[in-house]
């Protein structure tokens, strides 16, 4: 069905749902990528109005991806809730805003299992980056596996020591490094260089020599495909969090060798191990905008609705943690530092609105039109939206992925300005072992002297 | 290791035996390429660390932005005896170049035919591409083709002139190495530039080139640079996986890169220093 909206004498014609959508998108390089980008600011004026006028009922009626032809649509479908779908049902997407603006914590956590992605996905695009922040600090979604992410006035940082080429004593140099600057609440997380199971061990058995030895309040994981994480779960390694990319169509995600079989086995194995103290929720997933188109598989539909679509897939696994790795793709997808805050901002809204616990991988690459400062401002605004966690990357560089993120040091600046604790479990080890004070702040003098007995090399 | 023997000292607090602090972290840092043991003025970075990144950040940006010397790489190259073409792909600048991934891989209308003109025929084609960094061409470019050489000499590949690229992306290798009739072609492309390493170069082998392939059906080498895989070192590798290309007629992912083994046994490591002092 075609949606028409008139400006003066002139009518917009959308052909579908889907074009409407893509044309009130704020205007990103990804969609023009794909022929699907409003092609005069007027155009993207008039979409909004538009898309504002549609009930969210019909959005849930249309499918952009037809239930028969692809499994995310159906995961999407089936898990919808009917009766929480009755308190908001009746509105248009203008209407919704409004009601989200002036909605409380509590009724953002009524009606989250009743948001597809692509309804929030359409509020989001006739939002301002102000209304992202303000609904998106609302709602509070609180995980648990040896700590407690989420918790209202707390962000969390993954500690994100890679190397380039997997070595143990470079990579617990660089964990040495974030805890002593107080990070690695949410995870302490490697991308691995090699993708052997050989290799996968021995990362996992230094993550979990290093937690056990002092007694660190968090989780460990190796980011490696979920289907070599299962292999190192059969035979025995140490596996606290599962790990997987996913994306929001049945072809990206089978771009990236997954499936949502695959990842209920993979859920029902870690659960199987019972590793989390105060929580199952053991699941580590990975988004970004752009992937969909990246791998041809984007169903004529743009890219920051398809990424909302990977949060349903997320959401299904109850996991500890998801994040957006918003700046990772390069500027074919979001130009400049303009389009990946807004796009971090997105991101961050949808994930939050539809009950799932977002972070976001603020960074870029170095062929993207952004900086530091582009970084600074997009961690702000975050940090006000309360974002549950960002990474923690040693001086910001990523020596083994080749991008820019978030440093150890922006973790403490954020904290500073903005008062974010750490989760309370690990803000409390951090006190006991004489790193931080009762406030959470850093002691002065030698960084990190309570661990270097774990120094490599070192250690008599 | 040992506990705080100062009588003021309430906690366990294991410290090292002999050395401070200083020198740990010193210690520490020389493990990783990663930026450790900055230090901190507060909550924030030192000033020398925040001035230190932007200014790799500077050389970085510089890499992608800075276009090729086609004309100084073309006469490096042909330095060596090699024959040199020139093309461009149909990304008309840079700012189109990174927006456009599509325009960069396939060739200018009248370059394709250029190329087809030429004569044909050959083992390999290699094509010297700019990709995210000109910087990694003009100081690995030549280099790596001279290292390349004597290897191509012993095995009796006839090559193509090599083609320098503009504004190129990996597949545009495909519609060169099609338009040249080659058996396989070999890219040499400007990789994106890290924080920490601007001059990188990439190497993606192709067996029978054609608009289309997918990069799946490519074998890479990546991180060709002073400081990472040496050009001795991709040389040989380029050479070990074109030699099995030729005899399986597979590159891709079926294609397994086993040529640090061949390295690391006596005659074949031999064989690379040969290669280099040839």
């Amino acid at each position: 069905m075609a949606y028409r909206h008139v400006v003066g004498p002139r009518t917009h014609v959308f052909a579908d749902l889907a074009a409407l959508m893509a044309k009130a998108t704020p205007v990103r390089s990804g969609d023009r990528l794909a022929g699907l980008a409003a092609e005069s600011a007027e155009e993207n004026a008039a979409a909004k109005w538009c898309l504002a006028e549609v009930p969210i009922a019909e959005i849930l009626a249309r499918p952009l991806i037809p239930y028969e032809a692809d499994d995310v649509t159906r995961l999407i479908l089936d898990t919808h809730d009917a009766n929480a779908f009755a308190e908001i049902g009746h509105l248009t997407v203008g209407d919704f805003r409004e009601f989200l603006l002036t909605a409380s914590s509590g009724t953002l956590a009524r009606i989250a299992p009743a948001v597809t992605p692509e309804i929030a996905a359409a509020v989001s695009k006739i939002m301002r980056n102000q209304d992202l922040i303000a609904v998106a600090r609302k709602a509070r979604i609180v995980t648990r596996f040896r700590n407690t992410i989420g918790l209202p006035g707390t962000l969390a940082v993954r500690l994100q020591p890679n190397h380039p080429t997997d070595d143990p004593a470079g990579i617990t140099a660089a964990i040495l490094d974030g805890l002593s600057l107080g990070c690695g609440d949410a995870v302490i997380g490697i991308n691995p260089a090699s993708d052997s199971v050989q290799a996968l061990g021995d990362l996992l058995h230094l993550l979990d020599e290093m937690i056990q030895r002092h007694a660190i309040p968090t989780q460990g994981c190796v980011l490696t495909h979920v289907t070599t994480t299962l292999e190192a779960m059969e035979r025995g390694l140490p596996v606290d969090l599962v790990f997987q990319s996913i994306a929001g169509t049945q072809a990206a995600n089978a771009s990236f060798g997954v499936t949502l079989s695959v990842l209920k086995e993979a859920h029902e194995a870690m659960l199987a191990l019972k590793r989390g103290t105060l929580g199952d929720n053991g699941l580590y997933f990975e988004t970004g905008q752009g992937s969909a188109l990246s791998a041809d598989a984007h169903h004529g539909i743009d890219q920051q609705t398809l990424e909302a679509r990977a949060y349903a897939v997320a959401r299904v696994f109850r996991p500890l943690l998801v994040n957006t790795v918003v700046g990772f793709i390069g500027p074919e997808y979001l130009y400049d530092g303009k389009e990946i805050i807004r796009a971090g901002l997105e991101d961050h809204f949808c994930g939050k609105l539809m009950g799932v616990p977002l972070g976001v991988d603020v960074c870029y690459t170095n062929h993207a039109e952004a900086d530091q400062d582009d970084m600074d401002t997009l961690l702000t605004l975050l940090g006000a939206a309360g974002c549950t966690y960002i990474m923690g990357v040693p001086g910001a560089d990523d020596v083994m992925l080749n991008y820019q993120s978030t440093s150890f040091h922006d973790a403490l600046y954020l904290r500073e300005v903005l008062g974010l604790k750490r989760a309370p479990e690990f803000e409390a080890w951090l006190q006991g072992i004489g790193l931080t004070d009762g406030q959470g702040a850093l002691l002065p003098g030698p960084a990190g002297l309570p661990l270097l007995g774990s120094a490599p090399g070192l250690a008599a | 290791m040992r506990t705080c023997r100062r009588s003021a000292c309430t906690r366990s607090v294991p410290v090292m035996e002999t050395d401070d602090p200083q020198k740990i972290w010193a210690r520490l840092a020389g493990l990783t390429p990663a930026r450790i043991g900055l230090g901190r003025a507060g909550s924030f970075l030192p000033t020398r660390a925040v001035l230190r990144f932007g200014l790799d950040h500077a050389q970085a940006r510089d890499a992608v932005h800075t276009p090729m010397d086609a004309d100084a790489v073309a006469e490096a190259i042909g330095a060596l005896g090699l024959g040199t073409l020139r093309a461009a792909s149909r990304a008309p600048d840079r700012a189109s170049y990174l927006r456009r991934p599509d325009l960069g891989r396939r060739l200018a209308p009248e370059d394709r035919a250029a190329l087809e003109a030429s004569e044909g025929g050959a083992d390999l084609a290699l094509v010297v591409a700019d990709g995210l960094s000109a910087r990694a061409v003009h100081e690995g470019a030549a280099p790596l083709l001279a290292a390349f050489a004597p290897h191509a000499e012993r095995a009796g590949w006839r090559l193509a002139p090599v083609v320098v690229a503009a504004q190129a992306r990996v597949a545009l290798g495909d519609e060169i190495g099609a338009a040249l009739r080659a058996r396989a072609v070999a890219v040499l492309i400007g990789e994106r530039p890290g924080l920490s390493s601007p001059d990188s170069l990439g190497i993606y082998l192709t067996l029978a080139p054609r608009v289309g392939r997918s990069d799946a059906e490519r074998n890479c080498i990546s991180n060709v640079r002073a400081a990472g895989l040496t050009h001795d070192r991709a040389a040989f590798r380029l050479a070990w996986l074109l030699e099995r290309a030729l005899a399986l007629g597979l590159t891709g992912v079926r294609l397994k890169d086993e040529s640090d083994r061949a390295l690391a046994s006596g005659g074949t490591a031999a064989a690379v220093e040969d290669a280099s002092r040839a």
